[in-house]
């Protein structure tokens, strides 16, 4: 594994990270959107509850993934700026709205805080939708190596629409899962079924959306979908395995189990795509290697990926900690 | 024919590009300020609190956190706006420099996650953890705006005094030494003083809104401590300023002359240069200015014949397009500076005497004032420092008309962030302001966007 390769991982667990926990939050902002006015509440409660703490921190995975791109491969990420430059500014717009909405709606007064709840949904949807264009763009081969592609007809083909509904349906359905999981924390047990039943909806509307996906990705990107159904093949299967057990747990009514395995089927699926690209960074005008910065850059790239996770693990660990445990008697 | 319209658009692209990108910056670079600085002075409220068992100190210091979270919450947006402009406003700069520019902000996330995620221990850490333990959950917060300003500050002035890599053949970095580029000749006095103004910003206006609160007659304690933190951090970095400032401008006369010329209005090179307080720079002669001979050449370099290299020196294409808004900002952040500094003085000389505050109304409209003066000199003198470096994006490497999109529209982009972060601004402005009205009536304490729910609140009736 060449030091351009290891620096392209660090960028994927970046994505992946951001994609389970990003996802999340986002799918969490659907669940709020859909909730409904007064009925909803106890549900919204839950979904504070839940996101609250962690949506911040979780939103830096963004930022790393665009800040290890622009460094370790500065011409791809000038090549996808210059070409998916609409969705990716849709996409800006959602993430100042979203996390705008999210922090005032609770600041603001009563009245005002209906406008800023829907601010925060809408955009909860469409932002993972714009962030699901850009990827099946650039997996669909219609961004060039040096850039300038077509603005509107490389992410409004079929692949890059259909991999948008694909990110919406699994941010909606990781977030349910975990919503299962920390409403049945809590012991609400209405609550708790309120989100099985919307993470079984899910389970399905994104398993379809996956198939939909790889017929997509047949008639628009062969490569990718060529390396995805031979050496990416046990992951998929990996994928498709997770995705059922934890379907199966959840019908039976378990608590245990489902989340690792949801995150499990997501994960698997996020490396099928890295290793169905490979060794493509846009495939398939510019590889990894081609597109690699300066070699002393890929080495502080992968240092400071060091330093993140062992400062972010044990900090981000003390923070669940803390927002699990109980009011201090005063 | 063909190609004047195609000229006219880039040309138009450049502005736009540029005005999306100092609106955006400009926005952002106040709520920086706030992220490092606020924290700091919601730690030196609780120390307080805890050390003397102060229960007003203790009780601004939960509140300010509240309103810390608040403006992480809008910096984070508005500074993940910045990310996304990098590659869509100057494909040009990431695509040949990425791997050189980068860096410092590969190490800037560490400090950002450390950010996010302690203070959201922080808040959620006052109803959880005892004492001590959780004034220590707060110090990573104060620590870690610190090492992002140098991070960022790096990066920025990487752009004023590029190091630490060659370029290759197709124009490329091709090899790049990290330190150098990380600790460039312009990081130091960049993020000095970049820091300490972050202090002054946040201590006058969080003081601000206290000296008004104060002239509405309430008076009281808490008031006064609300006041006194902050203003006491910012009184003492104005001064430091003035020195630290000095001395980054002598540092720009020494490795970034033209930038100097155009802060001072000088156009032909030479010594013994007339230092012109205000006016319109034009080639020739200062016109409206406040002429001083000689000083000039002192402030540069402690001698009147100290030279000092006018705009002429370069070609007309490698001079900044604006010397007089680069001029006149430089002498308003100066002039400001100077200002604040007075104030900070004539309280610490009411302090030394009497151990209070000036006891007249004036002071306290000053202090009122203050908050906003220092925004525009931060304003100021970030305009300066940006402004100054044009025509180019890496001093003389690239020019920023090279680095520019060629992606078309960027005027409605604009139009839609004016707005967006007009309401933003104006949302926020509103949520502080109903915190600070709903703890002056005790009905309870307001969310914050991390804090955990109040306990049992009813929602209230629609």
């Amino acid at each position: 594994m060449s030091k351009a390769d290891l620096a392209a991982a660090i960028l994927w667990i970046g994505v992946t990270l951001y994609a389970v926990f990003g996802g999340a939050d986002f799918g969490a902002g659907m669940w709020d959107l859909l909730a409904g006015g007064e009925r909803g509440e106890p549900a919204r409660g839950q979904i504070d509850r839940s996101i609250a703490p962690v949506w911040e921190a979780n939103h830096v995975w963004l930022i790393f993934v665009l800040v290890v791109l622009w460094t370790a491969f500065p011409p791809a990420f000038s090549a996808v700026m210059t070409t998916l430059y609409i969705p990716l500014a849709l996409a800006a717009l959602g993430i100042v709205l979203r996390g705008s909405g999210f922090a005032f709606r609770h600041a603001l007064p009563g009245p005002a805080r209906a406008p800023a709840t829907r601010v925060f949904g809408v955009s909860s949807l469409l932002t993972p939708f714009f962030m699901g264009t850009v990827v099946g763009a650039i997996a669909s081969g219609e961004v060039p190596a040096d850039g300038g592609g077509d603005p509107t007809s490389t992410w409004t083909g079929l692949l890059p629409l259909v991999t948008g509904a694909l990110f919406v349906c699994v941010c909606a359905y990781v977030s349910a899962i975990f919503l299962v999981r920390d409403a049945g924390a809590t012991g609400d047990e209405e609550l708790r079924r309120y989100f099985v039943t919307r993470a079984l909806i899910a389970a399905v509307v994104a398993g379809a959306a996956a198939l939909g996906g790889v017929l997509a990705l047949h008639a628009d990107a062969r490569y990718v979908y060529d390396r995805l159904t031979s050496e990416g093949l046990p992951l998929i299967v990996l994928s498709g395995t997770c995705g059922a057990a934890a379907l199966a747990l959840l019908a039976r009514g378990a608590t245990r189990g489902i989340r690792p395995l949801a995150v499990g089927a997501m994960v698997a699926v996020v490396w099928g795509f890295f290793v169905a690209q490979f060794p493509y960074m846009l495939p398939t005008s510019l590889t990894i290697s081609a597109a690699a910065g300066a070699s002393a850059t890929l080495t502080s790239v992968i240092v400071v990926f060091c330093v993140a996770i062992a400062v972010v693990v044990p900090s981000l660990g003390l923070l669940y900690a803390l927002s699990q445990r109980r009011a201090l008697e005063q | 024919m063909g190609l004047t319209p195609l000229v006219a658009d880039s040309a138009s692209n450049l502005l736009a590009a540029r005005t999306q990108m100092g609106f955006t910056l400009g926005f952002h670079i106040v709520l920086a300020c706030f992220g490092v600085a606020f924290p700091a002075m919601m730690l030196i409220a609780e120390y307080r609190g805890r050390k003397r068992g102060d229960a007003d100190a203790l009780l601004l210091a939960r509140r300010w956190s509240k309103a810390v979270a608040v403006l992480f919450a809008v910096g984070a947006v508005s500074g993940t706006v910045l990310s996304f402009e990098f590659g869509l406003l100057w494909p040009g700069l990431m695509d040949r420099f990425g791997d050189a520019f980068g860096i410092a902000f590969a190490i800037e996330g560490i400090f950002f996650f450390c950010e996010a995620i302690f203070i959201a221990i922080y808040i959620y850490g006052w109803d959880r953890l005892s004492g001590w333990a959780h004034f220590w959950t707060g110090v990573p917060i104060a620590i870690s705006g610190i090492g992002g300003a140098l991070s960022v500050i790096a990066a920025n002035a990487w752009m004023n005094t590029p190091a630490g890599f060659t370029l290759g053949p197709d124009g490329r970095v091709e090899s790049v030494q990290p330190v150098d580029v990380l600790f460039n000749t312009s990081t130091f006095h960049e993020f000095v003083h970049m820091w300490i103004a972050a202090y002054i910003v946040t201590g006058f206006l969080v003081a601000s809104v206290y000296a008004v609160a104060m002239l509405r007659g309430r008076r009281d304690r808490y008031h006064r401590l609300g006041f006194l933190i902050p203003f006491t951090v910012a009184a003492i970095a104005a001064p430091i300023q003035l020195v630290v400032g000095d001395a980054a401008a002598r540092d720009v006369y020494n490795d970034q002359p033209i930038k100097f010329a155009a802060m001072e209005c000088v156009y032909e090179t030479g010594d013994d240069q007339t230092e012109y307080i205000g006016g319109i720079c034009t080639d020739g002669e200062v016109k409206g200015g406040i002429g001083l001979p000689g000083v000039d050449s002192l402030l540069a370099d402690f001698s009147t014949s100290a030279v000092v290299k006018g705009l002429n020196s370069v070609p007309p294409d490698d001079r900044p397009p604006t010397p007089t808004t680069i001029h006149l900002a430089f002498d308003a952040m100066v002039g400001l500076g100077f200002a604040m500094a007075g104030l900070a003085a004539w309280f610490g000389f009411a302090w030394w005497r009497r151990r209070d505050l000036p006891t007249t109304r004036w002071f306290l409209r000053g202090a009122a004032i203050a908050g906003v003066a220092a925004v525009i000199a931060l304003e100021c003198g970030w305009m300066v420092t940006e402004i100054g470096r044009q025509p180019f994006i890496v001093h003389g490497f690239m020019r920023t008309a090279d680095a520019v999109t060629p992606a078309q529209g960027i005027w409605w982009v604009f139009g839609v962030t004016v707005a967006i972060y007009v309401v933003l601004g104006v949302v926020a402005g509103v949520v502080l302001r109903g915190m600070a009205k709903s703890w002056r009536v005790q009905d309870g304490e307001p969310e914050g966007p991390y804090g955990p729910p109040p306990p049992s609140t009813p929602e209230p009736a629609r």
